[in-house]
């Protein structure tokens, strides 16, 4: 009678797999079981719904950001003219003021073309155009649109530069070449507090709205929103990705997304982005393709937790 | 109980309808589309996390529907909506809690092996797009956390080119991204994956040989 | 719709910090629960039904 052999092991992953359709069966109720479940999972979301709620913090409102950070919103304002924020220096999708993020130096996001075309002067400039009955607001306008460039660019870095060496607050500015900066900025300011700003940057002219891009460019080229989301533990390098505000649960299945902007080399790239979502591809790709990769799908057999599994099976089936 | 036997182009005469019939039928071997039997090797508590995982997707996309109908501000100012979008939430944590539960099982029982290779990576690339369903639905809330969210995320996505086509920063298109598009995803991966569940069987043992066909 | 100036910063939750590695205490939970949950489906036996016709094969037509 011919020995029955196990295979070598390295040639385990040709050994066929017994149909599971052969094997000794008993009776299993589907149905009943997928009922079960559901019932169980419609229970558990409705005690832990009525609990422990969820998280519905109010949105910043342009009204409000004037409120709670009045030098903030001045200082953004000049910035957006100065050409110096976020939004103004971003690159692709919304202008070519740079060159944006590389991934083993392939410069995607320029690739992706600045087709979200975000004028960030206009972000401050497209409001101011529409107040109506302010002849001072008119002046500065004109005599901001009737300067050059370079002028403009001059005034808005010499009022920027004046207001951080005041700490913030304009009142307490030092004299300046400034053109009409300060009392566009200012106007910007009353308009914000008004709730004058709300709305007026979204998609330009259209009654519904909808597309809220401008106006959250504008609130997160100022420090307000960053301030009040760091304070949440909701920051880039605080695992922010993961939390949600207060003490609700988060998104626990973020973790090794946001693990990388914690530590070296990304936490101090300027390219952290691509390539955390570099990183992040691979490793899913690994994940997707892991039944064929070897070594990895290994794993399973060096580490047994299938014997806890099937200790019954293999109780009644024990190895020869 | 037989499936309709596989045809061959020939028989057919070339009709659409029965090749489709052919298809389907021949998708599940006969009986096993809702068999009332498993084999006896499937008992273990760690099986019953696929079907949780399903049950956590009805009660998701049940409350969604429930949110759906008071419309994307109705949970702000109505109390049962603000209720409706806690158990939307919670569904939500728990649909991914059993998930994963269900993707370690399956990992520690290389539940793959026997031409199973589809059946895990459909498992895998629902999970990934339930990642980015979850995403959208968190830039719908239209609130601060909806501010931040999108404020950051739109560095992520510009910064692979993305960002030009798929604007976090736009709720109308994020929120029919969150409940049209890619639930259609999930929900058509989610089917495959159980298709392949029920056509290739629940995988066998690790090193389980052929079963004796003496036995009774 | 006139809201009110938000002036105080709302709290944040609880945290739990070990070296490089912060983490709410609410995921945190979530995370040992499910742990727990999983170690508990490997251990605690799985109720056996009843045996009959246990043996039998699928019938091959």
């Amino acid at each position: 009678m011919a020995t029955i052999t196990r295979p070598p092991r390295q040639h385990r992953g040709a050994r066929p797999v017994a149909d599971s359709h052969d094997f000794p069966t008993r009776r299993y109720d589907l149905v009943k079981e997928f009922v079960i479940a559901l019932a169980v999972m419609a229970l558990l979301t409705t005690v832990l719904a009525a609990v422990f709620s969820s998280p519905d913090e109010n949105a910043i409102t342009m009204r409000s950001w004037a409120a709670a950070d009045p030098d903030d919103v001045v200082a953004t304002a000049t910035g957006e003219l100065a050409g110096t924020t976020t939004s103004a220096t971003y690159g692709a999708p919304y202008n070519h003021a740079s060159e944006g993020q590389t991934l083993l130096g392939i410069p995607l996001q320029k690739w992706g073309g600045a087709r979200i075309p975000v004028d960030s002067q206009d972000l401050v400039l497209q409001p101011l155009a529409g107040v109506s009955g302010d002849p001072a607001v008119t002046k500065a306008l004109a005599a901001w649109k009737g300067a050059s460039a370079t002028q403009q660019a001059a005034w808005s870095a010499a009022y920027a530069d004046a207001l951080a060496k005041a700490g913030g607050d304009p009142a307490k500015v030092a004299n300046g070449d400034f053109g009409p900066v300060p009392g566009m900025t200012a106007e910007f300011l009353a308009l914000a507090r008004s709730g004058g700003l709300e709305g007026t940057l979204t998609a330009s002219g259209n009654f519904y709205g909808g597309d809220q891009t401008r106006s959250v460019l504008l609130l997160s080229d100022g420090a307000y929103l960053e301030d009040r989301a760091v304070a949440q533990q909701l920051g880039g390098d605080q695992w922010g990705m993961m939390n949600e505000t207060g003490n609700y649960p988060g998104q626990p299945w973020m973790w090794l997304y946001t693990f990388w902007y914690q530590v070296k080399p990304f936490s101090t790239s300027a390219n952290a982005d691509a390539q955390v979502w570099g990183l992040m591809m691979v490793l899913t790709l690994g994940l997707l393709f892991l039944p064929f990769i070897p070594g990895l799908r290994s794993i399973p057999r060096w580490v047994p937790v299938h014997r806890l599994i099937w200790r019954d099976y293999y109780r009644s089936h024990p190895r020869e | 109980m037989s499936a309709a036997p596989q045809v061959s182009p020939a028989e057919t005469g070339g009709s659409w309808t029965a090749w489709l019939r052919s298809k389907i039928t021949g998708l599940v071997p006969a009986g096993q589309a809702l068999p009332d039997r498993q084999p006896a090797y499937v008992a273990s508590w760690i099986y019953v996390f696929g079907v949780l995982t399903l049950a956590a997707l009805v009660v998701v996309i049940g409350s969604g529907l429930a949110l759906a109908v008071g419309g994307s501000a109705w949970w702000h100012t109505s109390s049962l909506g603000h209720f409706v979008n806690s158990m939307h939430l919670w569904s939500v944590e728990l649909f991914f809690a059993v998930m994963v539960i269900h993707l370690w099982g399956k990992f520690w029982m290389a539940a793959w092996r026997g031409k199973r290779g589809l059946t895990w990576m459909t498992g895998v690339v629902a999970f990934v797009a339930s990642i980015g369903t979850a995403f959208t639905g968190y830039l719908s809330q239209s609130n601060f956390d909806s501010q931040w969210i999108s404020a950051e995320a739109k560095d992520g996505i510009n910064s692979i080119g993305v960002g030009a086509w798929f604007n976090v920063l736009n709720p109308g298109q994020m929120l029919l991204w969150h409940v049209v598009l890619l639930p259609l995803v999930v929900g058509v991966i989610a089917v495959w994956h159980v298709v392949l569940v029920r056509r290739h069987g629940v995988v066998p043992p690790l090193d389980a040989g052929p079963p004796e066909r003496s036995g009774g | 719709m006139m809201t009110a100036p938000e002036i105080a910063v709302l709290a944040a939750g609880h945290y739990v910090h070990w070296g490089v590695i912060k983490v709410s205490v609410t995921n945190f939970a979530i995370i040992v629960s499910m742990v727990v949950v999983f170690v508990l489906a490997l251990v605690v036996p799985f109720p056996h039904g009843d045996r009959d016709g246990s043996d039998r094969h699928r019938d091959r037509s």
